[in-house]
């Protein structure tokens, strides 16, 4: 680490923060020193050591894992994990990441929230002096009525967000409040799916693609493409379920760019691939396969639409159908192995042995990981590997999967439990276009994917975000959002309501202090996977004056006179719990599961329901496709999709296609900016959350990982501090130099937190200094790693 | 032979660190101070072909703590007798004893002890000794989502998963005689011929 001290790989508190982005910013601020006084527990509640099991305070990390909390004189001492005697298979022990076992130093960080802050200085510029929580309720209470009497109710948004929440906290008992007072402005889609969200339906009808996991172990073949889940999850033990589908003889191949920690610990091979170019691969793929008649056309007789002229959907007879597009009978290029291998810089037979084996030791998987959906054209990469799936007959049967999204069948968990109530505001914008509507919300319509209404009654006048960074961190072209959201014509106020001053706090107006998940009653699902719910009950109490979610609604709720309503006559955060349990869980997905006092009681943390026979997708319409046909227009798979077709956009071709991206390689872009940027989900963090975590900032810290080539045509060493840069804006990190990483792609950790200096210029290595608010063309969605950029050695 | 034995799954390690950060959490320990460490062993190159690469780039991860070894170096090297073998058989730190002059460390050829700045002595893993008496494994072991560890006396885990191999980065084992078993990650093979490295050092 250089002397100049502007990376904290180590203890980083807002003091050193404001230490390295010099006193323009936040050092002149002496509010700060009152607010970061280290946590100094007052009065030890009890002696006792305890126990309790609860589950991890998640944050959309992908998994669910039990945590055995240690508890004495009111804090935590210890956190360890599930240790269940057993883990077998079908119940296997939830056993928590290093974001999980590290959660102490989250819990009791100096920098925790403690009191309300107001905003004093420019918005953007950090300077806020404490109030009381009194006057925090009051501007709330003032601004909201004041908004909602000039301008409705529409012009009140509450954006996504998935830092510290449950089914009870987070966003959700904010938006139950603002239903009571006449709604807000809904949204649809997420920044984690957005694209296989809406495009998977398009093939399937359907989100629920994918098998019981267990089911892996009866696979003989498994792609795990761009799919990562050592270090993202995608569910806790996805990847030891993957370690035990090879012990039971499958061979696994990983796709990516990066030789990320599951192509080193699940994969028996792993093969580089250029960003951006999945879809040329895999329609290469489809070519080999239908070349040399390995596709299983039982099954696409019975169960495709569009594959071949002779099942066009009726009105497109004449259309170009997936057969066609893959040999090139229309567009006269066949998407050869030797096509694709100039786009994909993978070599021809390597595509070619894998679409053979992918086609023939049956069963097979193509998993499909979700960072290259987070693209440009990342519709067409979900639909292209789907299509994979269906014309191999890989779908309905026991060790197969159908790829898209693939939330398991027979029983998703539940995404959200608390009734937030119906919103009287029927306009919802897709969750990726919250800026847009800020600039030019009056002139949005279907065009822009809003939905519910013909065209949006308002711009966004009030934000009131919660447990989120979206903000400015997590969003695309920060330079551009922060200008935004400095225009105090535009957004007139902003409340920010959180554990920590997260850059995006660093806009607000207001700032409410949240307590924890430790500090408050709770309920949790097991995300995309499993079949369990997690009680997580108050273990020690908020720190300082933090509240939680549903408390500061519940208060407000009190001004606005609607606290009877709000509170369905009284509950608090326990009292739902138990009505989230007894009355949702029992009364729907878990009928079997102990009421709320007993699992209370039990200190179990956690209900699970074994899988001993998982669930297959799809097995029923694949033996019976006419009696159970999808919920698709033709009941089928769809290769071919009428709806898009009657799109009419090129961008939005009726049949899963690869297209070039709009900054590309192979585009004039390159001559400026030669290098593609990637941002992985990183080990040490969910998104931007514990990114001020000591210890999991140990173990990884933020850098740029860039292959030895691009650093030696740069003159940069290993340990380099570098500057990546591009037209929207630049960041400075250190430089891994690394051969883990392929030639001409770097990349950039995301969630690392925006700290810019004095010219600009993000100190916290952000990706999204560099990423584009340009959205995909059917979903809306966010591209966030198709970039090109350059690097250089920083000399600042 | 060894008192006990690490099983260490190199082939099944994902190099996620929960095992150091389990630790980290039940000792304590401050930033700088790993009682255990995931090492990033890699190595290879690319090279490119017309356009497309024959690569081969690889990597593995090697989770290590303290090695609890027959012949501890780290012993012999104090001049104190702080670090010493315990009643359990266990190599252990006398903090009252310890000077702070890290002979141990240098001494040590895994990097096992490791010194508190803040309290100005060495500290190292006690094989979560206090775990032991209550016929509970230790933190890391407990911890591994891959379930890549185990733990046991050196007659259980031999007769469970053999001896085991000897992998790059680490010393010849004859001299030292380490309490570890060690399932290697197919790429450690390609050490033999190419030159790897541990990739933390080079930029840390
Ligand atoms: S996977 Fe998620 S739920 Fe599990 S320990 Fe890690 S952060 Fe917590
Ligand atoms: S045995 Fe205990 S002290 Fe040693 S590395 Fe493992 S957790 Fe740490
Ligand atoms: S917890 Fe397990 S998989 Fe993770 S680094 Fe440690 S040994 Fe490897």
């Amino acid at each position: 680490m250089g002397s100049d001290g502007i990376f904290y790989t180590n203890r980083r508190s807002f003091m050193k923060w404001s230490a390295i982005l010099g006193s323009s910013f936040l050092g002149r601020n002496s509010v700060f020193k009152e607010i970061f006084i280290p946590y100094n527990p007052e009065k030890p509640q009890d002696n006792e050591s305890k126990i309790i099991r609860t589950g991890c305070p998640a944050h959309n990390c992908g998994g669910r894992c039990l945590l055995k909390v240690h508890v004495k004189d009111g804090i935590i001492t210890r956190i360890e994990t599930d240790d269940r005697p057993g883990d077998d298979i079908s119940d296997p022990q939830l056993r928590a990441c290093i974001r999980g076992r590290s959660y102490r130093k989250r819990q009791y960080h100096p920098d925790r929230l403690k009191y309300p802050l107001k905003r004093t200085g420019k918005r953007g510029e950090g300077k806020f002096e404490r109030i009381t929580w009194d006057e925090a309720y009051e501007i709330m209470y003032n601004e909201i009525s004041r908004v909602i009497k000039q301008y409705g109710n529409s012009a009140i948004f509450i954006p996504y967000g998935t830092g510290s929440y449950t089914n009870l906290n987070g966003r959700w008992p904010a938006v139950r409040l603002m239903n009571l007072l006449g709604g807000s402005l809904g949204y649809y889609n997420s920044y984690s799916w957005a694209c296989t969200n809406i495009a998977t339906p398009y093939v399937y009808g359907t989100l629920n693609t994918g098998n019981q996991r267990q089911d892996w172990l009866n696979s003989k073949y498994i792609i795990m493409w761009g799919w990562n889940p050592a270090e993202m999850k995608d569910g806790t033990n996805s990847e030891y379920f993957i370690r035990r589908a090879r012990e039971n003889g499958a061979r696994t191949v990983c796709i990516d760019p990066r030789l990320s920690m599951s192509a080193i610990a699940l994969a028996d091979e792993w093969i580089p691939i250029r960003p951006g170019t999945d879809a040329a691969m895999m329609s290469a793929m489809a070519y080999v396969i239908i070349t040399e008649k390995l596709t299983d056309d039982d099954f696409i007789r019975r169960c495709c639409s569009g594959y071949d002229s002779t099942q066009m959907p009726a009105g497109c007879e004449n259309e170009e159908s997936y057969k066609d597009y893959i040999l090139g009978t229309r567009d006269g290029i066949p998407k050869t192995p030797e096509w694709a291998e100039k786009i994909t810089a993978v070599p021809a037979a390597t595509i070619a042995r894998i679409a053979r084996e992918y086609a023939t030791i049956k069963p097979a998987v193509l998993y499909q990981g979700y960072g290259m959906q987070r693209r440009a054209y990342g519709e067409q990469t979900v639909r292209a590997g789907a299509a994979l799936s269906a014309i191999t007959g890989n779908i309905g049967i026991p060790g197969g999967w159908a790829s898209g999204l693939g939330s398991q069948a027979g029983g998703e968990p539940f995404w959200s439990v608390f009734p937030s109530g119906e919103n009287p505001v029927k306009a919802r914008i897709p969750v990726y276009l919250w800026t847009e509507a800020i600039i030019r919300g009056k002139e949005m319509g279907p065009a822009d994917g809003v939905r519910g209404v013909a065209k949006l009654d308002n711009n966004i006048k009030l934000i009131w975000c919660i447990a989120s960074n979206i903000l400015i961190n997590q969003h695309s072209n920060i330079n551009r959002t922060a200008a935004i959201l400095r225009d105090e014509n535009l957004v007139e106020f902003i409340a920010v309501q959180d554990n920590f001053l997260t850059p995006s706090a660093m806009f607000a107006d207001l700032v409410l202090p949240a307590c924890t998940q430790f500090e408050t009653w709770g309920v949790e699902d097991g995300w995309k996977y499993g079949e369990e719910v997690f009680l997580t009950p108050k273990i020690v109490e908020p720190l300082y004056e933090s509240k939680s979610d549903y408390r500061i609604c519940a208060d407000l709720a009190k001004r606005f006179g609607v606290w009877n309503e709000f509170t369905a006559g009284g509950r608090d955060e326990k009292a739902w719990a138990e009505w989230i349990i007894d009355e949702i869980y029992r009364k729907t997905r878990f009928p079997e599961m102990p009421a709320f006092r007993e699992l209370e009681k039990s200190n179990a943390g956690v209900y699970v329901k074994p899988v001993s026979k998982p669930v297959v997708a799809f097995a029923d319409f694949r033996k019976d496709p006419v009696k159970y046909p999808l919920k698709t227009p033709t009941g089928k798979i769809e290769l071919f999709s009428k709806p898009l077709h009657e799109m009419n956009n090129p961008e939005i071709p009726a049949v899963p296609k690869y297209i070039q991206e709009w900054e590309s390689p192979f585009g004039k872009e390159a001559e400026k900016y030669p290098l593609q940027a990637i941002g992985h989900h990183y080990m040490p963090r969910v998104h931007s959350t514990h990114f001020n975590n000591e210890w999991t900032s140990e173990a990884f810290p933020q850098v740029v990982f860039m292959n030895k080539a691009d650093a030696d045509k740069r003159k940069i060493k290993n340990g380099d501090i570098v500057k990546v840069f591009n037209d929207r804006g630049a960041l400075v990190a250190r430089c891994r130099v690394t051969s883990k990483i392929m030639p001409g792609v770097i990349d950039i950790p995301q969630g690392a937190w925006y700290m810019p200096d004095k010219e600009g210029i993000d100190r916290g290595g952000n990706i999204n200094v560099l990423t584009t608010e340009r959205w995909t063309a059917l979903a809306k969605g966010n591209p966030q790693h198709t970039i090109m950029v350059e690097v250089e050695k920083f000399k600042g | 032979m060894p008192e006990y034995a690490f099983y260490i799954n190199s082939s099944a390690c994902s190099g996620c660190k929960t095992c150091q950060v389990a630790c980290k959490d039940k000792n304590d320990l401050p930033t700088g101070v790993n009682w255990r460490r995931v090492y990033e062993i890699e190595g290879g190159g690319w090279k490119e072909e017309n356009g497309v690469f024959v690569s081969q780039p690889y990597g593995y991860f090697l989770s290590l703590s303290c090695q609890n070894c027959e012949n501890p170096e780290c012993v012999k090297a104090c001049p104190t007798t702080a670090m010493h073998v315990n009643a359990s058989g266990i190599v252990a730190v006398d903090s009252e004893l310890c000077i702070g002059c890290r002979y141990c460390s240098w001494a040590c050829p895994y990097g096992a002890p490791q010194y508190d700045q803040a309290k100005k002595v060495m500290t190292k893993c006690n094989l979560c000794e206090d775990y032991l008496s209550i016929g509970t494994k230790p933190s890391c072991v407990m911890s591994c989502p891959m379930r890549a560890l185990d733990f046991g006396t050196w007659e259980e885990i031999t007769s469970k998963y053999g001896t085991g191999e000897n992998v790059f980065p680490l010393p010849d084992p004859s001299q030292y005689k380490p309490g570890i078993v060690i399932k290697p990650h197919r790429n450690s093979a390609m050490t033999r011929n190419d030159k790897a490295y541990i990739a933390e050092n080079e930029y840390k």
